[in-house]
Order: C-alpha cells, then sequence, then structure tokens
C-alpha cells in the first residue's frame, strides 16, 4: 500500500458527529483508472473528498507521496492532485477561457499572474476537451455537456499528474456521459491516475482498470472489474440479483438485473 | 492582455482597465467642479494656489477647510463603502449580501445613535459607529457558522439582525429628547456637510492599510466564488481568506460610517455598476472602489447644487441616483 502516491489509512470520516466510515484503508494503484462504486450513502463521495483533503479524517491519514495529505502545503498539494467537485458555481458571465485559466491558480503568485506555461498549459487543456472552439462563449450559456467538458478542461490546466473526479456524469445524457467517460479514458492513457466516483456498474466496467466496491462505509472488494464483479458480489452489495454477461462491446461484466416478472410470451 | 517584465507577469483585461481610467477621471473632474464652483466660485488655477498656501485667505479657507477636506472625505468613504460591498456580495454570491442589507450599517447606526443620546461629541459617535459595526458583524458571524460560512446563512442571519437592529434604533430615537433625536436623525441620513480634514484622514489611513490587505485577497476571492470545493482544490485555505476578508470589509464598512453617517446604497450599487461597466465575471474590488468614490461625490455635488441654496444631505441622493443608473443597466442586462 505504501508504494502508492495517494493511500489512506486507518480512516474514520464523519461530518460532525454522523460517521460515515470506520477502519477503512484504500490504495490508489498509481497511473491506474480507479473507479469507487457502491450503492447511494455507502461513503464514496466521502471517502473522494478525504482524498482530496476536502474533509480531514477524524482518525487515520491520507498520504500522498508520502506525506500526510493535511499537513502539506495546500497549494503544492494542488499542483500535484487535482478535484472536480460533484458541483461548482459558474461565476456570472465568465467565458470559457477565462474559467479554464483559473485551473492555473496554484502555479501563479500576486506577480505572477500568466506565464508563458499557464498560457500553454490552458491552450491544450481546452484542445483536450475540444472546448477551443467555445473559448469565447459565456459558460452559463452552454448545454450541460460542454459545461462537464468546461470544468474538465479547468481541472486538467491544473496540470496534476492524479485527477480526482466526484461523479462526473451526473446530469448527462447517456451520450454526454459516454464523451465525458471516453475524455477520461484518453487522459488516463496520457499517464494521468484517474479516480472516479460512478453510479453506472457497467460504465464502471467498462472504464476502470481497478475498481473498488463500497458498502456501509467499507471496501467490500477491489481489483480487476472482470474479477470483482460476480451475481455474488452485486447481490450482496446493492441488494440486486442478476445476471452478468460479458460487454458485447468492450468484453467487460454487463450487469443485467433480473427480471421482476418472467417473459411468457414473445411480444 | 498581459504585462510581462522578466520573470514577473500581471494579467489586466483591456475594458476594466478602460473602464478604471475614466472612472478615475470622472472623480477628478468631480472634485475639480465640486472644489471650484458654488456660491463663491473659486477659477480652477486659484483652486490649486489655495491648495499650496499661496491663494488669497478668502480662497485657501473656502477650498482648503470647506470645499477640499468634504470631497476627499467623499471620495475615500466611496471607496471603502464600494470595497466594503464588493466583498460581502463576493463572500455571498448574492448582490443583497451587501452590508446595507446584511445589518452591518444598521449595527453601525445603533452606536451612532448610543454616542448621539449619551451626549457624545463627533468623535465619540464615529467611535460608536465602528464599534456597533464591528459587534455586529462579529453576531452575525458567529451565528451564521456552522462547518465554515456558507453565504446564503451569512444573508438570512444578516437580514434578520438588519430587522432586529432598525427597530433597536427607532426605539432609540422614540427614547431620546427632541434635540438628541433631531441631531440622530440628521446622521443617521448620512452626510458629508462639514466635513474637515479630522474626518479625512482617518478614513485615508484607514484606507491605506485596509485597501492593499483588500487586493490581496482579491484573487482568492473569486475562486472561492465558484464554491468551497472548487477554491480548496485549487490551493486555497477557504476559511482563513474568508475570515480576513470579513474583518477587512467590516472595517471598511465601519470606518465609511464612522466618517460619513450610514449613507445607503453606495455599497450596494457600486460593485454591481462596476461589474457591469467592465463586464468582468464576478466581483472585482478595484473598480467597485473607484465607482464608490464616483457615486458618493457625484451625489454629493448633486446634494448641494440641485435644489441649492437648499443643501439635501448626501445619502437622500445616493439612492435617487444610484437606484436609477442601476436600473438603466440592468434593462439592457445581458447577464
Amino acid at each position: 500500500m505504501a508504494d502508492a502516491r495517494l493511500y489512506g489509512s486507518d480512516l474514520t470520516l464523519a461530518y460532525d458527529q454522523r460517521v460515515v466510515a470506520t477502519e477503512l484503508s484504500v490504495a490508489i494503484p498509481d497511473r491506474s483508472f480507479t473507479v469507487i462504486i457502491g450503492p447511494n450513502a455507502c461513503g464514496k463521495s466521502t471517502l473522494l473528498r478525504a482524498l482530496a483533503r476536502m474533509l480531514k479524517p477524524k482518525t487515520g491519514a491520507v498520504h500522498l507521496d508520502g506525506g500526510v495529505i493535511t499537513a502539506l502545503p495546500s497549494k503544492e498539494v494542488a499542483r500535484r492532485l487535482g478535484l472536480l467537485p460533484q458541483s461548482s458555481i459558474v461565476p456570472d458571465g465568465i467565458t470559457v477561457a477565462d474559467l479554464v485559466s483559473r485551473g492555473r491558480y496554484p502555479h501563479q503568485r500576486l506577480m505572477r499572474q500568466w506565464s508563458k506555461a499557464d498560457e500553454a498549459a490552458v491552450t491544450e487543456a481546452m484542445r483536450a476537451t475540444s472546448v477551443t472552439e467555445l473559448s469565447d462563449r459565456i459558460v452559463d450559456e452552454l448545454s450541460g455537456g460542454q459545461r462537464q467538458r468546461v470544468w474538465l478542461a479547468m481541472a486538467l490546466a491544473q496540470e496534476t499528474p492524479i485527477l480526482l473526479l466526484d461523479e462526473p456524469t451526473t446530469f448527462l445524457d447517456i451520450a454526454h456521459q459516454i464523451e465525458v467517460l471516453d475524455l477520461c479514458a484518453d487522459l488516463h492513457e496520457a499517464g494521468r491516475t484517474m479516480v472516479a466516483v460512478l453510479h453506472d456498474l457497467n460504465q464502471a466496467c467498462r472504464y476502470a482498470t481497478h475498481l473498488i466496491v463500497m458498502r456501509d462505509g467499507q471496501v467490500v472488494a477491489e481489483g480487476d472489474p472482470g474479477d470483482v464483479i460476480t451475481p455474488g458480489l452485486v447481490e450482496r452489495v446493492f441488494d440486486l440479483r442478476c445476471e452478468i454477461i460479458p460487454d458485447p462491446q468492450s468484453g467487460t461484466p454487463l450487469v443485467v438485473p433480473e427480471h421482476r416478472r418472467r417473459v411468457t410470451s414473445p411480444a | 492582455m498581459t504585462v510581462r517584465v522578466g520573470p514577473w507577469s500581471v494579467r489586466l483585461a483591456p475594458r476594466a482597465l478602460l473602464t478604471g481610467v475614466l472612472l478615475l477621471l470622472v472623480a477628478c473632474a468631480v472634485a475639480v467642479v465640486a472644489i471650484s464652483t458654488g456660491e463663491f466660485t473659486v477659477p480652477v488655477p486659484d483652486v490649486l494656489a489655495a491648495l499650496f498656501g499661496e491663494g488669497t485667505p478668502v480662497a485657501e479657507l473656502i477650498v482648503g477647510k470647506l470645499r477640499a477636506p468634504r470631497v476627499v472625505t467623499g471620495l475615500l468613504v466611496g471607496a471603502a463603502f464600494g470595497v466594503s460591498g464588493a466583498i460581502f456580495q463576493s463572500l455571498t454570491r448574492n448582490p443583497l449580501g451587501s452590508p446595507d442589507f446584511i445589518g452591518f450599517t444598521a449595527g453601525a447606526s445603533t452606536g451612532g445613535i448610543i454616542a448621539v443620546v449619551a451626549g457624545g461629541s463627533a468623535m465619540a459617535v464615529a467611535g460608536g459607529a465602528l464599534t456597533g459595526c464591528v459587534i455586529t458583524a462579529l453576531l452575525v458571524y458567529g451565528m451564521a457558522f456552522r462547518r465554515g460560512v456558507q453565504g446564503y446563512r451569512l444573508v438570512l442571519v444578516g437580514i434578520g439582525a438588519n430587522a432586529l437592529l432598525l427597530a433597536v434604533n427607532s426605539y432609540l430615537l422614540t427614547r431620546a429628547n427632541i434635540n438628541d433625536a433631531a441631531t440622530a436623525g440628521a446622521w443617521l441620513t448620512g452626510s458629508l456637510g462639514g466635513r474637515g480634514w479630522e474626518h479625512a484622514i482617518p478614513v485615508a489611513l484607514a484606507l491605506a492599510v485596509l485597501l492593499p490587505v483588500g487586493a490581496s485577497l482579491a484573487r482568492p476571492l473569486r475562486m472561492i466564488e465558484m464554491g468551497d470545493d472548487a477554491a480548496r482544490s485549487m490551493g486555497i485555505g477557504v476559511e482563513r481568506v474568508r475570515a480576513a476578508a470579513v474583518v477587512t470589509g467590516v472595517l471598511l464598512c465601519g470606518v465609511a460610517v464612522a466618517a460619513a453617517g450610514p449613507v445607503v446604497f453606495v455599497a450596494l450599487a457600486a460593485p454591481q455598476l462596476a461589474r457591469r461597466l467592465t463586464r468582468s465575471p464576478g466581483v472585482t474590488l478595484a473598480s467597485s472602489a473607484l465607482m464608490g468614490a464616483v457615486l458618493l461625490t457625484v451625489s454629493d455635488l448633486a446634494a448641494q447644487r440641485v435644489l441649492a441654496p437648499t443643501q439635501l444631505p448626501v445619502g437622500v441622493v445616493t439612492a435617487a441616483i444610484g437606484g436609477t443608473y442601476l436600473a438603466l443597466l440592468l434593462r439592457k442586462d445581458r447577464y
């Protein structure tokens, strides 16, 4: 575990008095596309927020590159680890280019507000997310899918080797979900460590190189999706009886929930 | 637009820069008109001579003792209200998060009235206003705090405090004797009448400290407008920045009320007007300062001249001018 750049050990995670997880240990394999899944309120977003130092564990610690993450200078962490929060607020009247360039904040100082490296990073981030043509548009006026790409571009401009995404596909239609996940897969292939919380099991199996399955604040199983996802596990974690078949497109596990009524006659 | 000198670089938005320069020119023009014209006209060259102690005794009295300090106080107080409003609107992500609405100005008024009723000097009234503002802010911030301060909680708690304090202020006025009530009533409208250098200099000193602090908070504040998690993930100490911004904003508001009374509307309107003129996203501190200065001095000039020889308190005019201007800008609003 300790050889991973990012890991949490013996974490107790709580909001005020409400304890979400205890004795939780998890490591993010370097250069993996790790996906965290689990039923609602299982603590997956809470774990992601703890990994991103948004939430300080009551006990235990999250480590980044050997140091306790909450003890490292926050701006220094922000150059190594980025987060796309579940919901962010679009400032009134901001343009796409302006918003993306805000991702450079951890690299800037009061007297070094816009270096050539900043400019290059923003240009590249907008290219990678295909928002270059939108650069002068007002973010508020974009569609949900475009807006999510812009937020991703901002996180990319931060140029962090590790990127955490909290439910990046919520509120998107299926085509835009796939678009965002394909983009994440590209970023993973380009050498980044990606960690995402997702709801859709089949998407998780398709894109993850490492799957973490949670329930009631505990990690129930982790590893390659093909090894981890079995009918027994899905029933144990989600209380759902299902069949698992290979995804005809990717060969990864495809979860087919059991039908409530047997089909008696063909339509 | 980027200005680079060696390893240093500063980012400037051309439109914001142009707006800033224009506002600065308007402020200078208004200052010149306010100082040289009036019941006794002092030609512009004589104004300069008088300011440098080389004019006629009459010109020196009118310019140096009466008009110049009033204009300078107006510029500084307007800037203080403008920045204070910008800070709180940014923190609450809400135009209604201005100190006029969330009780800080009302709290300053309470402090001022108590000082008037207690028979205090002008200095005591100023001190009362500043104290009232700070105490109110502490209470509102303390009540709004729950795992950090959320903008909407600050607005809600502030609006409650505002209503309560306005009631307290009315009660105090009904209990005061007629003379004190009249003095307090005049002060409550907000006025720049009779302001001398003894008013201008403390404000100038306060701004010399608070404006640089505000400037250093401007960039992290803009990031916090995107949400606490977004800002934190960029390496910003959100609660620390927010606390520093609250202290700065409260002191600016308190100092401004201490010098000119609780002038309404400048803190609300200046940041909104500035934002629409510069077309910059979110609230900007520098242009809000300039806009506040222009708004207050223009209003004061109008207050002195429109119904001359009747002199209106500036607080009557800020609402009229600022409100009309804001309504006009909102009509063709694209945001």
